[in-house]
Order: structure tokens, then C-alpha cells, then sequence
């Protein structure tokens, strides 16, 4: 038998049927949000058309809920188009059914991405797809997870099935230990660094090595989560013990009854010796510092002992016409040392960096400490529900409170700005993010990405600062 | 779905690399639950001078004269021609909706991202891959004479510059049949209803606990 990628695994598990390269992959596991599903709703009842599996539906309301105000429910929300989506998916969910919903306010409401694995609801060796990019972020149960359009939502909806052609696969091999205060999010910039934005379009990316074995769920998610903005549409990461122990008493997570034999199964779940990738990266994880981005994409990122860089030094032109715009837009001057960028905002949250090991990470550095003066606002927004009652127990909500932070709601918040919480034009954040594009966090604010550790540390510096210095 | 067969067209050239789907249709724009109407809104931060909402009257706007899309010679085009990695970002099909709904039938770009390039086929739009060098040179031809057009021909892979050059290009066959009948594929999905049944059988003998 011929040595099978993790990949080829799941994938070749869900095909249905497959003509000319073209696949029809069976889908378990359908995550939805209420801004890319109303339409695929609508396009169901217009044809007269019901959901396949009910039962594979997980449904939560995340991008457009506002982190504050909830004793005044709904009508909290004062953008009436914004309380129309969120009214509109409770709507849907009512008429046409799922496994689990978790709307607005409820106790266990959080960012899609968040509360899926928490709930157990993403479990290893399933196709998980959800009308947002960051669905990459499952595969770090090794599952094959992937983000669609609305048209696609209708597609899995009315079919439970996707129209698939195989990807190519990458392997990124991380061996070594990562430093002390160097985290996931690092690893994850660092690589995307390396392969650029565009590296891994048309792969899927497996993420693998000592290093990868050694960080946690949470890590895992936070790596495989950017994958997308490596380009590729999946990334992965093989089954071990510590998938395991983190599933188990999930609420969705198969019971006693199955366990075991669940578990026999999910151990098969890794790329067999001497599988082939059509592409390989290795990275060396001593190497790896903190990182900060300094333009408009996530690959224009440097460690934080580094500089702006100069566009003149740029031969290709339209990546030096890019860095140069970038440059403009981000109000920065090339060969800027990065730690004497200083900053007006800090955001913690996304489904990037919200989970309780990034706010603990992150109230490890604030602990007695304050926010600088410059420092007009430092949020807080836990991913979940759950996750914010677990650090309100550990008295992590008063760390960052006497510290000058605000403790606000689960939800995506400021990562893309469709409530009320927002940059300013020409305010400067240093975020936990995933996306710094241009406009991303309101309209001509200006987006660093790091780590919830390094995002801290700039918070009480008043400008960004090598975090290691602090432990 | 609409069909595409073949255009003849203005190209309207934008010249950046890796145009992300916010800058396509920035996200105050998805609060919307219709399909439809993004297309006044597309590259919004870009075409126009003030922050766009919503509901506001785009017609009243101060539009950047700057801003390529907004010059008179490329009004009226279907064609927009831009740089490698175009859509990244987000998975919003709001961005096809917006550059469909604003009158584009086809992209010319050395590359795409992934989710975009998928979510074109969906909604009759075609985004064609060329190399970085024809690309470069379609830039140089477009900026260098008013009224540049192109003929694409979707049943051919073709496409026909004014001076007789004709490039081919690779798309995949299920897509182009469903682009050149305009089908929608949930009703050819539903066709393989018993394949799918039989697979469901099998995968819960083999995973039960999918099934709970
Ligand atoms: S937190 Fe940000 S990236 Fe994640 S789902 Fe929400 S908006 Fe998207």
C-alpha cells in the first residue's frame, strides 16, 4: 500500500463519488454564523429546498454582536441592520432546525471558531466547513476543515455534500523548541513570513515536527487558524494524546459508550512514514522571535529586534509599489526600529488568540502592571462564554481590570469591526488578530499583529517592546 | 445562474498585487441579507472620499477621482485586469456579488486565492489565470491606448487582444460546463441523492459516533 498524507486520508474517507478529478466530499460537521448564511437560507426556501442533516448543524451569532450592553439585549444593538442579521439567523435556525444553537447572550455564545472545539463539536477525522475563511482552524484536530462561500452554505445545506477538487499538499516541519515567550502566533507569522501570503494557495498545509507535538490545543488552533493567511484553505495537524485528552467530556464528543473505539480510529489519523507532500517547508524553531507585522498583510512581518524595511531595497517592483503603499498607509518611516513604534489601542480576542490559555498567557504579563498613558483603549474580549466565565473563576477579569483594561462580551469584536468596537482613522493597535489589511479594523486604522503576550507588553510600554525582556 | 459564453469588452486595469475581499467590499457592507445591491459599494474605501454606511445615498458621494475604476475611459468595462493572489483574504462571497453586481463578467489575474476563485464560478463570473508576463504586457497595452478591449471566449479558452494575439487559458471542465449552461449545481447534486445515501450508510458503519 502506497504511503497516504493525513490529507488523502480524510479526504478519500468523504468522497461520495468522483468523476474527472472532481469530488463530491460528504460534509459532517456544518458550522454557521449569521452574516454569510441569510442568503443561503433564502436561496433553500426560494427553491423549496430543507436541509439534508439537520443534525450536523452547529449555529452561533459572533461577527456582528456588540461586547457590551447586554443587560439591554437586542436592544443593545444599535445598528439596526447589524440586529436584523442576528434576528434574521434566529429566524432560520428556528424554521429549519440544528444540532445545537447558541444565540445571542446565551451562556455558551462565543466565535464560531472558539466554540466548536469547545463543545466537542469538531472532532477528529471529519470535513468541517463553515461560510468563514478561519475554518482552518479545526484541522488542528485533525480534521479537514475549510472555509466556503454563501453559495457553497446552500450547497452543504440542501446537499450535505461539496463539489471538491483535491488539493495540493504542503508539509511544514517545525522541529526544536520554541523560546520562552514565543508563542504559536508567533511560529505562525514567522511562517507565513517565509512562504507569503500567496504560499499555500492550492495546498493544504500539515503542520508537523517536535515543535508542533509540543504546543497545546490552543496552539495548535491558533497555527492552523492563520493557514488561510498562508493562502491555503486547510492546514492540519495529526492526531495525538493531547487531541484526545482535550476532547474528552466535551459535550458533543462521543460518550463512554463509543469512546474507545472513536479513539482506535482517530489514532489512524496522521501522514504514514514516507508519505509524499507536493511541498516542503522546514523552519527551525529556536530561531523564531517575537513577531510584529509592520504593513498591510500579514506576511510584511519582522521579529522585534528588526526594522521597517526599506522598499528601495526591494528588487521586484510590484512587491516594492506594495511595501511603499503599505509603508504610507501604515504612517510609517522604513528602517524604524519596530520596538520604538508606539500605539493607541490594544486589542485582545479573535478567533486567533481569545482561548483561556492566550488570556492567561496574556494576565501573566499584566499582573500588576498598568496600561501606559498613550494608551487610549486595551480590550479584552474572551472567545466564548464559557471561555469567559472559566477566567472570570480564575480572576483573570480583575488582572486585566486593574491593570486598565476593559473586560467586555465574547464575540469577533474588533478583529473585523462589524460592531461598535473599531479603530479610529490613523489610530495604531497592536491586535491578536489575524488580518491587517488595510481598513480591516475600521476605516484607516492601523493593525500590528502579535501575540496576546506581545500585545500586553506594547499595552504597558505604550509602544511595542520585546517581551522576553519581561519574564 | 447566468450563462457565459463570450464577451467583448473594456478592460478597466487595476494594478495591485494580493487586493484583499475587505478592500473588495469592506464589512459594514455584509450586514445586508440579500444577495444583491453590493455593487455601488465595491472597493468603497477606495472609490469614494467619505466612509461609507449602509443606506446612504451613493449617488450624493464624493468620489476619489483618483482612484482608477473612477476614470471616465473605463467606465462601462466587464473585464478588470489585476495582480497575482487577488480575493485573499475572507470568505465572503459578497466580494463576486459586489464585482458581478458592479458589472464584471471576468478577472484576468496571474493568480487567486483560493476561496474567491471558487466563489466566481458561482455566481457567472470568470476569473481567468494568465502568466505574470502576459498580464505585465496586457497592463501595458490597456494604459497605453483609450478604449482597449478584449474578446474572451469561455467555449474556446481564449483570450483575443485587438492586434490578433490570442492566449489560452486552463478552467476546469465541470465548471465550464456549469459557467456555459448556467447551471446550478445544488439540482446536479441532488441528481447523485442515491450515492449520497448509500455513503451515509457506510460512513456511519465506519464512524457511529458522527451520527449521534
Ligand atoms: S474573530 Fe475575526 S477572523 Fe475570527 S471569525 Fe470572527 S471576524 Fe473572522
Amino acid at each position: 500500500m502506497t504511503a497516504k498524507t493525513l490529507y488523502d486520508k480524510l479526504f478519500d474517507s468523504h468522497v461520495v463519488r468522483e468523476e474527472n478529478g472532481t469530488a463530491l466530499l460528504y460534509i459532517d460537521r456544518h458550522l454557521v454564523h449569521e452574516v454569510t448564511s441569510p442568503q443561503a437560507f433564502e436561496g433553500l426556501r426560494l427553491a423549496g429546498r430543507k436541509p439534508w442533516r439537520v443534525s450536523t448543524i452547529v449555529a452561533t451569532a459572533d461577527h456582528n454582536t456588540p461586547t457590551d450592553h447586554w443587560d439591554m439585549g437586542l436592544d443593545g444593538i444599535t445598528d439596526p441592520v447589524a440586529r436584523l442579521q442576528i434576528e434574521t439567523l434566529d429566524t432560520n435556525i428556528r424554521e429549519f432546525g440544528a444540532k445545537a444553537y447558541f444565540p445571542f447572550m446565551d451562556a455558551r455564545q462565543g466565535i464560531v471558531h472558539v466554540i466548536g472545539p469547545e463543545q466537542g463539536a469538531t472532532l477528529p477525522g471529519m470535513t468541517v466547513v463553515c461560510g468563514d475563511s478561519h475554518t482552518s482552524t479545526h484541522g488542528a484536530f485533525g480534521a479537514l476543515a475549510h472555509g466556503i462561500g454563501t453559495s457553497e452554505v446552500e450547497h452543504v445545506l440542501a446537499t450535505q455534500c461539496l463539489v471538491q477538487k483535491k488539493s495540493k499538499t504542503m508539509q511544514v516541519l517545525v522541529d526544536g523548541k520554541l523560546g520562552n515567550g514565543v508563542t504559536a502566533k508567533d511560529l505562525a507569522l514567522a511562517i507565513i513570513g517565509k512562504t507569503g501570503t500567496a504560499g499555500g494557495n492550492g495546498y493544504a498545509i500539515e503542520f508537523a515536527g517536535s515543535a508542533i507535538r509540543a504546543l497545546s490545543m490552543e496552539g495548535r488552533m491558533t497555527l492552523c487558524n492563520m493557514a488561510i493567511e498562508a493562502g491555503a484553505r486547510a492546514g492540519l495537524i495529526a492526531v495525538d494524546d493531547t487531541t484526545t485528552e482535550y476532547l474528552k467530556d466535551r459535550p458533543y464528543a462521543p460518550d463512554a459508550s463509543q469512546w474507545d473505539a472513536a479513539v482506535a480510529y482517530w489514532q489512524t489519523l496522521k501522514s504514514d512514514n514516507g508519505a509524499k507532500f507536493d511541498a516542503n517547508v522546514v523552519i527551525c524553531a529556536e530561531n523564531i522571535q517575537p513577531q510584529v507585522t509592520w504593513g498591510t498583510s500579514p506576511e510584511m512581518v519582522v521579529g522585534i529586534d528588526g526594522r521597517v524595511p526599506d522598499p528601495e531595497k526591494e528588487s521586484d517592483l510590484t512587491k516594492r509599489s506594495g511595501m511603499k503603499r503599505a509603508l504610507q498607509y501604515m504612517g510609517l518611516q522604513a528602517n524604524t526600529p519596530i520596538n520604538q513604534i508606539s500605539i493607541d489601542k490594544v486589542f485582545i480576542g479573535s478567533c486567533t488568540n481569545s482561548r483561556i490559555e492566550d488570556l492567561r498567557a496574556a494576565a501573566n504579563i499584566a499582573k500588576g502592571k498598568h496600561i501606559a498613558s498613550n494608551v487610549k483603549l486595551a480590550l479584552v474580549v474572551p472567545g466564548s462564554g464559557l471561555v469567559k466565565a472559566q477566567a472570570e473563576q480564575e480572576g483573570l477579569d480583575r488582572i486585566f481590570i486593574e491593570a486598565g483594561f476593559e473586560w467586555r462580551e465574547p464575540g469577533c469584536s474588533m478583529c473585523l469591526a462589524m460592531n461598535a468596537d473599531r479603530l479610529e482613522a490613523g489610530e495604531r493597535c497592536a491586535s491578536t488578530s489575524n488580518r491587517n489589511f488595510e481598513g480591516r479594523q475600521g476605516q484607516g486604522g492601523r493593525t500590528h499583529l502579535v501575540s496576546p503576550e506581545m500585545a500586553v507588553a506594547a499595552a504597558i510600554a505604550g509602544h511595542f517592546v520585546d517581551v522576553r525582556g519581561l519574564f | 445562474m447566468q450563462k457565459f459564453t463570450q464577451i467583448n469588452s473594456l478592460v478597466a486595469p487595476l494594478d495591485r498585487a494580493n487586493v484583499d475581499t475587505d478592500a473588495i467590499i469592506p464589512k459594514q457592507f455584509l450586514k445586508s441579507i440579500k444577495r444583491s445591491g453590493f455593487g455601488p459599494n465595491a472597493f468603497d474605501e477606495w472609490r469614494y472620499l467619505d466612509h461609507g454606511e449602509p443606506g446612504m445615498d451613493n449617488s450624493k458621494r464624493k468620489i476619489n477621482p483618483d482612484f482608477v475604476l473612477n476614470q471616465p475611459r473605463y467606465q462601462g468595462a466587464s473585464i478588470l485586469l489585476t495582480r497575482e493572489n487577488f480575493g485573499c483574504g475572507s470568505s465572503r462571497e459578497h466580494a463576486p456579488w459586489a464585482l458581478e453586481d458592479y458589472g464584471f463578467r471576468a478577472i484576468i489575474a496571474p493568480s487567486y486565492a483560493d476561496i474567491f476563485y471558487n466563489n466566481c464560478f458561482k455566481n457567472g463570473m470568470l476569473p481567468i489565470v494568465l502568466s505574470a508576463e502576459i498580464v505585465d504586457a496586457l497592463f501595458k497595452a490597456v494604459d497605453g491606448s483609450v478604449g482597449y478591449q478584449l474578446i474572451i471566449d469561455l467555449e474556446k479558452q481564449t483570450v483575443i487582444t485587438p492586434d490578433g494575439n490570442v492566449y489560452g487559458f486552463e478552467v476546469d471542465a465541470f465548471r465550464k460546463h456549469c459557467l456555459l449552461n448556467g447551471l446550478d449545481d445544488i439540482g446536479l447534486t441532488l441528481q447523485q441523492m442515491d450515492a449520497i445515501k448509500a455513503f451515509e450508510v457506510k460512513h456511519k458503519a465506519a464512524q457511529p459516533w458522527l451520527f449521534n
